[in-house]
């Protein structure tokens, strides 16, 4: 509750300033590094914000996130490194793309799953059915004209 | 006294509520006619006590009656008129008194067009929809009831939260819940069906009406909330695969393949049980967005104020609705018998393809929305799943739905010919390469993704112009058969070309918004520039605006190309001394293909202001394209033989041209 | 989703009925886990974040200090005994909330330690002025890196370290008499004991 509290707070420090991100100091000079930051930014949450990445949220951690994340860029890293660096100190959930391992395999691999069953399933049926019969227009025809009738 | 009047008519229509979801039903149970006979009475009664309700908190709002505690909350003596109508529906229960509002007024329009249903049929379904009625109704009087006092009363009211008080945002839910709740009519079409243990191709043309009225009100709502996070948030976005965008997508996408899988049933009389199960989980997921986005269970940037008593009971009507309707299918729909069966390469199967690929994307969305909760009360990790997961998921499986999309219309029921639609689809290949290859020579090959999408909206538009072109026989055959031909096209073959067509709109748009956005962020003095995109931004000025509720102030920038002046602008922020919030108010610039994008920043000590620019091309095509998309299904829905009510006797003249 | 595809035609594979039904029932099965989910989930904040610090030693740092009767904080303060690390702000409306509660805590004798986040010295000293001071040791935390290499994502938050320098517990929010009660005194007395 108390944590709620704390947040909503912040929430509300946050709201109070415009929805401004990123700010002109926060930028580096050297275009490619930039590019790279922003991309990061695009992959970390914004973690007292609520599914915000920190490029597209205002709030005070996320400043320092983002400056962090150029300096960390500056400094020669990698940008798995910086992901490394940030997951180390926050864990998963700072990670807008989750990690692939066993906890999260239904969500990475659940659709897959699903579409291959799904296509399993619709290929059996087919192999289950009969040959389809010889061109039925005339009945089908009849059948609608007697759902037609049923309309009126 | 008004609002005693509203209060009574709420509680009124849940009582007739109660008597529409038993005596009808127990007349078709038992064959009696005169009780069948009351559901449409029941279902014209419970729609007018439920807008004198809803009427009666309209004129607590506009009236300011500030003994109300719901008005207090959220309205403001000083706020203005249209804001103090659309703040009824800003706020949890207000808005819960629409959903009621608009889930009477499609069972009032059944019982008021639906004639030509069987009488038993149709009391089985507006008995289903009391039922619904019930559970809402009970749910608003019992956990958010806008009708309740308060005492002393205050000589004024908290206001509505800044950012909400915007025409986009205004007309965003009414759209939205008459999409969602929409789906309500297929629901009760379905398990009706289920009781009565028929499916036929009558039962799918009475269905589809409703879903695509519901469809295209949901599409439109979907569009005015994206567009309004584009221009109220100032992000430059307009989607962020939030749980509460996406509680709204996923009913989209489940009804998408249901109006889809409802032409098979109707035209080859198989896939009942898909379509049925369809119908229940479009409804299902309209009923989990609400749950997801009132109970508090996942955190959202939109979540409306958390109240877990409204989420047990809301989660206590998902038990009984869902868990319901999914156990009378598991019970009733295995003896549903198909009777069509068909080849692998026709347009029935198309449409298979069409379902599993939308289900499947339904699921992607679901798992990317509630896996963070899931792993959360297992104990395990918790993580956050953002847009990098949908780009990788999503994304993928839309390419073969789009891919099939062209050639789906082409192919004839039953079965057919291959070779011979892929020989009519040369055009949209010829298009598909020219595109790519245009759009590779554009980007000198360093992009993918791009030339990717645009080949694939460019197949998708000279695919779905090709069909209709076939349709018609234009080119083919004298002028004189091109008009008539063109003049006998079922409105829902029109429909089906046009919002077809819409989608490659939308695809372009987003292909080109999200890879070539352009954004300057910088501060700037009054006189200064920032050049953008090949346009010039001066800022000229800021000026002091006073406002209603809020003081404001604006600046003039001026954009130029060339040096020649072609558009003056107005970003501005405004501060409401009342919230104590400072909301921006973004200018955005369009011709139509592109967007000039300008959000005014903090001011800073230097006497400079933050500034940040963005040049959004082709991104008013995403709505553009949405836009086309529900005209379509307009068109569709003009047809004849769909019209709401309209008995169907032309229907045969109409099959013909289309199996012609 | 997907398995529900068939409302196949059972008609030519009679053997195949039970499982058919078994097919039919599976969204009955995925919708009780649902449920389940939710009800779970009702009961729960979605907000509350457990830290990815636990069981780790605590980040090198080294902050300066804000008063001049107490010494500021470094990486090689901490360790030889279980101690409390506070991240605070005087800007800060639920660090005041919580400030009775540390300063009844410091006062029976455990060692508190303070961490002003982003905040301005003389803001610090005025807020620890106005309410007093239960930190044996505070360190000024600038520009808030200090926090981030401790995973705090907003204050107050509240570390146990045991007498290896490892982060043992986090709390983040306000302490209450309550929290102190059920969650951390035990856990201070537990480490303690070692």
């Amino acid at each position: 509750m108390t944590t709620r509290l704390t947040l909503a707070l912040l929430l509300l420090l946050a709201a109070a300033g415009p929805a401004l991100a990123v700010n002109p100091d926060e930028r580096l000079a050297d275009p490619v590094l930039e590019a790279r930051a922003r991309a990061l930014s695009k992959e970390l949450r914004c973690l007292v914000c609520q599914n915000e990445s920190i490029d597209d949220s205002n709030a005070d951690l996320a400043h320092d996130l983002r400056v962090l994340v150029r300096e960390r860029l500056t400094a020669g890293d990698t940008n798995a490194q910086v992901l490394a660096y940030l997951q180390a100190r926050y864990g998963n959930f700072v990670l807008l793309k989750p990690p692939v391992d066993p906890a999260t395999w239904v969500l990475w691999f659940g659709p897959a799953v699903a579409l291959a069953i799904g296509a399993a399933v619709v290929i059996q049926r087919r192999r289950a059915q009969p040959a389809p019969p010889a061109p039925l227009t005339s009945e089908e025809r009849a059948r609608v004209d007697l759902l037609l009738a049923d309309d009126k | 006294m008004i609002a005693e009047l509203g209060h009574f008519a709420l509680i009124l229509a849940l009582l007739i509520a109660i008597v529409q979801a038993i005596l009808p039903m127990a007349g078709a149970q038992l064959g009696r006619r005169p009780l069948m006979d009351v559901a449409p009475m029941a279902a014209l009664l419970q729609f007018g006590a439920v807008a004198i309700a809803f009427g009666a908190l309209v004129h607590a709002y506009v009236t300011s009656d500030f003994s109300l505690k719901n008005v207090v909350e959220n309205s403001h003596s000083l706020k203005p008129l249209i804001y103090k109508v659309t703040g009824v529906w800003g706020n949890h229960e207000g808005s819960m008194l629409l959903w009621a509002l608009i889930l009477t007024l499609y069972g009032a329009a059944v019982a008021a067009f639906g004639r030509n249903l069987p009488p038993a049929l149709k009391a089985r379904v507006l008995s289903v929809h009391g039922m619904i009625g019930v559970g809402f109704l009970a749910f608003i009087l019992f956990t958010s009831n806008p009708f309740l006092r308060v005492l002393p009363v205050p000589p004024d009211g908290q206001g509505l939260n800044p950012i909400l008080q915007d025409p986009g945002l205004a007309f965003h839910p009414p759209f939205l819940y008459l999409g969602y709740v929409g789906f309500s009519m297929a629901f009760s079409f379905a398990v009706a069906a289920l009781i009565e243990g028929r499916v036929d191709a009558a039962w799918a043309r009475w269905v589809r009406p409703w879903t695509l009225l519901a469809w295209c009100a949901l599409t439109l709502g979907i569009c005015l909330g994206s567009w309004w996070a584009y221009y109220e948030l100032g992000w430059g976005g307009w989607w962020a695969w939030d749980p509460v965008e996406n509680a709204s997508f996923m009913p989209w996408l489940s009804g998408t393949a249901l109006l889809h899988s409802a032409i098979v049933v109707e035209k080859r009389d198989t896939l009942k049980g898909w379509t049925l199960f369809l119908a229940i989980v479009t409804f299902s997921l309209s009923l989990l967005g609400t749950f997801l986005v009132r109970s508090g269970v996942l955190s959202s940037v939109h979540a409306f104020a958390v109240d877990p008593a409204r989420g047990a009971f809301i989660l206590a009507l998902l038990v009984i609705a869902i868990g319901g309707s999914l156990t009378l299918f598991a019970v009733r729909a295995p003896a549903l018998r198909a009777t069509g069966s068909f080849a692998p390469i026709s347009r029935e199967s198309a449409l298979v393809l069409n379902n599993l690929l939308l289900a499947t994307a339904a699921l992607t969305v679901f798992l990317g929305t509630l896996y963070p909760l899931f792993l959360d009360v297992i104990g395990g990790d918790k993580v956050s799943v953002g847009s990098p997961y949908y780009n990788a998921t999503f994304v993928p499986l839309m390419v073969p739905l789009i891919v099939t999309m062209a050639a789906g219309p082409l192919l004839t029921w039953k079965r057919a010919d291959l070779a011979g639609v892929l020989a009519r689809l040369r055009l949209a290949f010829g298009a598909t390469v020219a595109v790519a290859i245009a759009m590779v020579a554009l980007t000198k090959g360093h992009e993918a993704v791009a030339p990717f999408g645009m080949a694939l909206a460019a197949w998708l538009l000279v695919g779905t112009l090709a069909e209709f072109a076939e349709r018609i026989r234009l080119f083919r055959a004298p002028w004189s058969v091109v008009m008539n031909r063109l003049v006998h096209v079922p409105r829902a073959a029109i429909g089906m070309t046009v919002a077809h067509a819409g989608l490659a709109v939308t695809i372009a748009g987003i292909t080109i918004a999200s890879g070539w956005q352009q954004e300057a962020i910088q501060t700037v003095k009054p006189g200064g520039s920032i050049a953008l995109a090949g346009d010039t931004y001066r800022f000229e000025r800021v000026d002091p605006v006073p406002g209603p509720n809020y003081s404001a102030e604006e600046a003039t920038v001026t954009i130029s190309h060339d040096g020649q002046v072609f558009a003056t602008v107005h970003p501005s922020r405004k501060t409401y001394p009342l919230q104590r919030m400072t909301t921006t108010d973004v200018a955005i610039h369009t011709d139509g293909l592109s967007d000039k994008y300008v959000v005014l920043g903090d001011p800073q000590p230097d006497g400079g202001w933050i500034f940040r620019l963005y040049y959004n091309p082709l991104v008013p095509w995403v709505w553009f394209g949405a836009v086309i998309m529900v005209v379509g299904g307009g068109l569709s829905l003009s047809d004849r033989r769909l019209r709401i009510g309209a008995p169907v006797r032309r229907v045969r003249r109409a099959e013909a041209e289309l199996v012609a | 989703m997907s398995p529900e595809t068939s409302p196949a035609p059972a008609a030519t594979q009679p053997t195949n009925g039970m499982g058919r039904r078994l097919l039919f029932l599976l969204p009955v099965a995925a919708f009780a886990a649902l449920v389940g989910v939710f009800a779970l989930g009702l009961g729960h904040d979605p907000t509350a974040l457990k830290s990815a610090m636990i069981d780790k030693p605590a980040p090198a740092f080294t902050l300066p200090p804000i008063l001049e009767d107490r010494p500021g904080l470094a990486r090689a303060d901490l360790g030889g005994k279980p101690v409390l690390v506070n991240f605070f702000a005087s800007w800060c409306a639920p660090c005041r909330v919580e400030h009775p509660t540390l300063t009844g805590l410091a006062a029976s004798g455990v060692p508190v330690y303070g961490v002003a986040y982003k905040d301005k010295p003389q803001d610090a000293r005025r807020f620890l002025g106005d309410l007093g001071n239960p930190y044996q040791r505070i360190g000024l935390d600038l520009d808030g890196r200090t926090a981030i290499d401790f995973g705090v994502y907003g204050v107050p938050e509240t570390f146990i370290l045991d007498r290896d320098g490892r982060i043992r517990y986090r709390y983040a929010g306000a302490l209450t008499d309550s929290v102190l009660k059920t969650e951390i005194l035990p856990r201070l007395e537990a480490l303690s004991a070692q």
